[in-house]
């Protein structure tokens, strides 16, 4: 927009030296005429409304009598309200800042590599998207069980990558003579010595939990010199004995054993069976205790509770930097592709680091460019409503609020306070105050 | 090898060197790319997800996610289209906020014209004066506006209509109208205008024969703009279209029951998602230039 940096020219016909020369009021009317329909609209829909919410802020609800400044007391004394300027503070720390430093990074990197046009129109994308569809999109993102919501999916399977789940993460002993918690692993509470053998039954395996390939329980053979033992499904259609390894009764492969001293040492593991059996072999003669591994009912990922009371704002602080970085990206490249090259040429030659140059040479150059994304994105946090209302579930919507949703539900959704709504709408206006100044000394410097 | 060295020529050395050169630029620029095309990908996830969502059955959405798709592409469907195709209303929330945003992106555009060119090339005493207050109305919040606006459309009877959602948003578009388009009619050659006005031609004239075509650059910028503000507007909609129900109001009433609307509000809102995104991609030159002019100025 070349034009734009032209400044204003003065008239064109150079004011008449004398009085109002003949004509002169047809002039004006024609102005007139062309600035009517703009101050028509300006005067009603904005000059207007602005004075009377200001005056209407000073009325209580049901706007008779006059409150002086209650309606702006109860801003930061009712908990929601206050909630929503303690949010909407967080909003002010964070966006700003990081949607800058991301346009920033993005714009430099993209000079870098040849498919800038491609990556650009993909983070810039989001742009053309409304606030509220994006939040809808993001909760799809955020559902919390891992199999549907793509983000608890991904931190799954990393978490999974690692520790893997147990696979009988809901079982229980069958009978008392199993002790200790599955936390810790679950112990036979008689110690055995080897040649000896042991049954471990556990319950409250659903049929889906049942693990691939489980076969028939088998009662354990004893093993000269080591000990043998059965891991087993103690339940069968219709009951069955606890504590009795019968028929229908499936032995549990997979499971993790561990042979411990008395002093609680893992000495051995062993992995059990299709048909639930395992043996330890070659155990030295002693006392010994029995006990299948706390890494066999590791509970599985659950999900993070994006959408809970804690991490609601967090959430839609990321989603919100996903719509406005290609912005800041956009209008950073612009001002880094006006810095002349020879600028950074010359300091290269100079022996400056890749580094070097960025923080010494690009950063202030760009320093009025960075000013005007942080400060659109000021006015644009302060303004603050479709993500949150889209993205917040109404349970976590009093969390999540922010100044313009507490706004618009104090005086509209069901609550109708004209006078505290007013107020509040007053509060962003001043907030505003300062860039509304800042733009008008920008434009006086201009002319 | 010392004497291979002397040996070899100067232009050799230098070829050699490029090729060198070249891989390492090319390894050098590896992490960089790979980190760009992550990130890029990882910007797209949503709105993938969004729209492959829409295209599942909501008995399969309620088993697993919408990468289900890779593995199983015979489980696309388009029933959910459908159903919001037959779904009368919400096929009217289309029609009323087309209306809305095609209506709320031409009467600012005229308005704004109107006055840009005369704070640009008439003179009248206090133009300078009359352009701040423009700029200044350029930042307030639009929350100034809808307790006073609510009571008003109610006492004028326009409340919830059409009409008082366009007129709404002329309001609130017109000081970056005027802004925009004062700055770039300024930068229209005055020579141009000068042999206009010496060949006798009217104010009117010279504004829709001269300036309009000149400015259509920024008009465009400008049109893309409002177009995207008044279609992706749910404040505004919300606040005084609650029976008008544009689109975004629509797809708000069936958030109560996110879980169990999927089905209706990912495409639903996938559709309400295209239109803003075609004109996006139609005109994305000026709607980048338009926010330069915006934002850098």
């Amino acid at each position: 927009m070349s034009g734009a940096s032209v400044t204003a020219e003065p008239p064109v016909k150079g004011a008449p030296p004398g009085g109002p020369e003949p004509g002169a009021w047809r002039k004006y009317a024609l102005t007139a005429g062309f600035l009517a329909p703009a101050v028509l609209f300006l005067g009603i829909w904005i000059v207007y409304p602005t004075i009377r919410t200001i005056y209407r802020s000073f009325f209580d609800r049901s706007g008779d009598s006059f409150v002086w400044f209650d309606n702006y007391a109860e801003i930061f004394t009712s908990d929601i309200l206050f909630t929503a300027v303690k949010n909407n503070a967080i909003w002010i720390l964070v966006v700003p800042a990081f949607v800058t430093a991301i346009g920033l990074i993005f714009a430099v990197l993209t000079e870098r590599v040849s498919w800038a046009v491609a990556f650009k129109t993909a983070v810039f994308m989001p742009m053309a998207i409304s606030a509220f569809a994006a939040g809808i999109t993001w909760r799809i993102v955020y559902i919390e069980e891992p199999e549907r919501g793509a983000l608890n999916a991904g931190i799954a399977s990393f978490r999974d990558a690692f520790s893997p789940p147990g696979v009988l993460p809901d079982a229980a002993p069958s009978t008392e003579n199993i002790e200790g918690t599955p936390d810790a692993g679950l112990t036979l509470a008689e110690p055995v010595q080897p040649g000896e053998t042991v049954q471990l039954g556990l319950t409250r395996i659903s049929t889906d939990e049942i693990p691939e390939g489980a076969v028939q329980a088998v009662a354990p053979e004893p093993v000269e010199g080591g000990i043998a033992g059965v891991v087993w499904r103690d339940f069968r259609p219709g009951g069955g004995e606890p504590g009795q390894l019968e028929q229908e009764e499936l032995g549990l492969p997979g499971v993790t054993v561990q042979l411990r001293t008395e002093q609680g040492e893992t000495v051995q593991e062993a992995a059990t069976e299709a048909n639930g059996t395992f043996v330890f072999e070659d155990v030295e003669a002693g006392q010994y205790q029995v006990a299948i591994g706390a890494q066999t009912f590791a509970a599985p990922f659950g999900g993070v509770t994006w959408l809970g009371e804690r991490l609601v704002t967090p959430a839609i602080l990321i989603a919100y930097i996903w719509i406005w970085a290609g912005f800041s990206m956009v209008v950073i490249a612009a001002g880094l592709a006006a810095i002349p090259r020879d600028v950074l040429e010359a300091a290269r030659t100079d022996g400056a680091t890749e580094w070097q140059v960025f923080r010494r040479v690009t950063v202030p150059l760009l320093g009025p460019v960075l000013t005007v994304v942080f400060i659109t994105m000021l006015i644009n946090v302060l303004k603050v409503f479709d993500i949150v209302i889209a993205l917040a579930p109404g349970s976590v919507q009093d969390d999540a609020t922010v100044l313009a949703l507490s706004m618009w539900r104090t005086a509209f959704a069901g609550a109708n306070n004209f006078g505290v709504g007013s107020a509040i709408a007053v509060f962003i206006f001043v907030l505003v105050i300062p860039v509304l100044l800042l733009n008008i000394r920008r434009f006086r410097r201009e002319v | 090898m010392a004497t291979e060295a002397v040996g070899v020529s100067p232009r050799a050395v230098g070829a050699r060197d490029t090729v060198a050169a070249k891989i390492l630029r090319v390894l050098g620029k590896a992490p960089v790319n790979f980190l760009l095309i992550a990130v890029g990908l990882l910007w797209l996830v949503p709105t993938l997800g969004l729209l492959l969502t829409s295209l599942l059955a909501p008995t399969d959405f309620q088993e697993r996610g919408w990468w289900q798709i890779f593995s199983a592409p015979s489980k696309l469907t388009f029933q959910n289209y459908e159903a919001v195709f037959d779904n009368d209303p919400i096929m009217e929330s289309l029609l009323t906020t087309s209306l809305i945003a095609v209506f709320g992106t031409l009467l600012p555009i005229f308005v704004g014209a109107l006055a840009g060119y005369a704070f640009a090339w008439l003179e009248f005493p206090g133009r300078d004066w009359l352009f701040v207050v423009v700029i200044a109305l350029l930042v307030v919040p639009l929350q100034m506006a809808l307790i006073p606006m609510f009571q008003l459309y109610n006492t004028l009877g326009i409340f919830d209509t059409v009409l008082s959602l366009v007129l709404f948003h002329t309001a609130f578009g017109l000081p970056f109208a005027i802004f925009l388009l004062r700055n770039f009619f300024i930068g229209i050659p005055k020579d141009l205008m000068e042999a206009a006005r010496i060949d006798g031609a009217s104010e009117i004239r010279i504004f829709l024969r001269l300036i309009l075509p000149l400015g259509l650059p920024a008009i465009a910028s400008l049109g893309i703009f409002q177009f995207l503000w008044t279609w992706n507007d749910l404040l505004v909609a919300l606040t005084f279209g609650r029976e008008t129900q544009p689109i975004t109001v629509a797809i708000f009433s069936q958030l109560r029951q996110f879980g169990a609307n999927v089905d209706l509000i990912a495409p639903a809102t996938f559709i309400s998602l295209v239109i803003p995104l075609a004109v996006f991609f139609a005109f994305q030159r000026f709607f980048v230039q338009g926010l330069l002019a915006g934002s850098v100025k």
